[in-house]
């Protein structure tokens, strides 16, 4: 019977069959997107009013307005500096956490811990890790630096970890062999693996510091955010548009500095 | 002929004896590694091991050589059984015993391994890892006499000049030399080679196989190694050992391997044209 000739075309398998489950997941998604759009009631008469209104407040932003140069400074020195030092502290903690929980190089009673703290500081958005920290230690910069490290932590000791974890285990065997302790073999054959990378992630986590650092005063964490909910309280919405142009620029500036250092450390 | 040593009995008498060959002679005794419980890929091994010359270990792919190999340095964890070595049992070191045991046996890979990232003088220096310490490994403070020697045994692989390049911009066969200097670094009393040629072309590994064989006369280190190149391992050892299926079945001179030893280790004829 396996001498037969070529099977009739019915009896073969579907080279196309038709995937129900995948089908039944794009239905329930589009169902469910007008379910809520008619649950927040949004209609079109309520976009268009909206629209109107956007258009009066861009209006009162221009033209800038660049009188109020020296509190702009202050606010934007203060971000800066609650980003680098929240950076410098959070890789300064995230190397010895994404070792922790690195799966290849730790027993499981490591990386487990490590793992949960890694997902503790992930689960909440920076904002509400500063309001807390507000509430903790008090409005200022101390709070925003607190949270943001604590953000980054939440983000690079993850990155660190998987960084880790993808290294060549032949190089890693090589130096153990040779008698070499724990920390020698990080420091000689774990560490060269990773440190390209690792600047990579810094300098991104710095970028995104920088970002963040704008937005933490806004919840009274300092810098130049709460510059920002101060010119937006005060309806100086003329200062506001100042202030957005500089945190464009700041950023600008910020993902010059974050590619120079990547190359630099290559 | 089968199993244990009957040709080396006499240079080892059991485990760390004292004496010029004694001191780095090998002992295994009755070792046994089961990756996956139930299914033995070494079946009580039993083998001695001469303080000097090469001894080659031949085998197909999946007879367990490696593991053979990478359970006396322990990079691999055995099962069952004993490792003497210098009186001491390898199989049950922990801790900083096994480290103090590693430092002073050398190891070269078949895909190199060394530090890619790392410049050729630093890999060599990985070789004296097991005596620096972690601050002085990180700021590279290594002791002057390593450097020197670093530099002479750069010289002597024929890699005058590379101390700088990274390991990455070099050839397989620079690699080897590398991986071989380095282990020389640690001033061993055994080496152990795990396929050293196997990744590199035949010429190269002619000439990787006279450098090793060369460096450890001149060392006074005895070698162990694993090959899958019967010719070459014929060339360059002084006794081979055959094994098949976990067990050891050809130990002796390389003068004394037959085709029919050949077809035993291996199985079937046909390729023995």
């Amino acid at each position: 019977m396996n001498s037969a000739p070529a099977l009739p075309a019915a009896s073969r398998e579907n080279p196309f069959p038709v995937r129900w489950t995948t089908r039944a997941v794009w239905i329930g998604l589009g169902l469910y997107v007008i379910y809520a759009a008619a649950r927040l009631e949004l209609t079109w008469e309520r976009f268009v009013f909206g629209l109107g209104n956007g258009g009066r407040f861009l209006a009162r932003m221009v033209p800038p307005d660049f009188t109020k140069m020296d509190l702009l400074w202050k606010g934007l020195s203060e971000s800066l500096e609650i980003a680098v030092i929240a950076t410098v502290f959070g890789v300064i903690l995230s190397l010895p956490v994404g070792l922790a929980a690195s799966r290849n190089l730790m027993p499981v009673w490591a990386t487990w811990p490590a793992r949960a703290f890694i997902a503790l500081c992930r689960s909440f958005h920076p904002v509400i890790v500063a309001i807390l920290f507000v509430k903790a230690v008090g409005f200022g910069a101390i709070a925003g630096i607190l949270a943001l490290i604590v953000a980054s932590v939440g983000f690079i000791a993850k990155l660190f970890a998987e960084a880790i974890e993808e290294i060549s285990l032949k190089q890693v065997e090589a130096v153990r062999a040779t008698g070499a302790s724990f920390m020698n073999v990080i420091f000689m054959a774990v560490v060269p693996q990773v440190l390209a990378r690792f600047t990579g992630f810094a300098t991104y986590q710095l970028d995104s510091n920088l970002r963040n650092s704008t937005m933490v005063g806004i919840v009274g964490g300092g810098g130049i955010g709460s510059t920002l909910f101060t010119a937006f309280q005060k309806f100086d919405y003329d200062f506001v548009l100042t202030i957005l142009l500089a945190i464009i620029a700041i950023i600008f500036v910020g993902e010059i500095l974050a590619g120079w250092i990547r190359r630099t450390f290559q | 002929m089968t199993a244990s040593g009957a040709t080396n009995g006499a240079a080892t008498n059991g485990s760390g004896q004292a004496g010029s060959a004694g001191t780095r002679s090998l002992s295994i005794r009755g070792l046994t590694k089961e990756y996956r419980r139930g299914t033995p890929v070494l079946k009580g091994i039993t083998l001695d091991v001469a303080g000097q010359g090469i001894t080659a270990i031949i085998g197909p792919s999946g007879t367990g050589k490696s593991t053979l190999i990478r359970c006396i340095n322990r990079l691999v964890e055995p099962t069952e059984g004993e490792i003497w070595f210098q009186g001491i049992d390898l199989a049950r070191l922990r801790g900083k015993a096994l480290r103090e045991a590693r430092r002073r046996i050398g190891m070269v890979f078949q895909e190199y391994n060394l530090v890619e990232r790392l410049s050729v003088m630093e890999n060599l220096l990985c070789g004296r890892l097991g005596y620096v310490s972690p601050v002085r490994a990180w700021l590279r403070r290594f002791a002057q006499a390593d450097i020197d020697r670093a530099f002479e045994l750069l010289d002597i692989v024929g890699l005058k000049g590379f101390a700088g390049q990274r390991a990455d911009a070099l050839s397989g066969g620079q690699r080897q030399r590398v991986g071989i200097a380095r282990a020389v670094m640690q001033r061993p009393d055994l080496l152990l080679a795990d396929e050293p040629t196997s990744s590199l072309d035949p010429k190269t590994s002619v000439e990787i196989m006279e450098l090793m064989a060369d460096l450890t006369a001149r060392n006074d280190i005895p070698v162990v190694l694993n090959i899958h190149n019967v010719e070459l391992a014929k060339r360059f050892a002084v006794r081979i050992v055959g094994m098949a299926g976990g067990h050891v079945v050809f130990d002796g001179p390389p003068g004394d391997l037959r085709d029919e030893h050949l077809k035993q280790i291996y199985g079937g004829e046909g390729w023995l044209e």
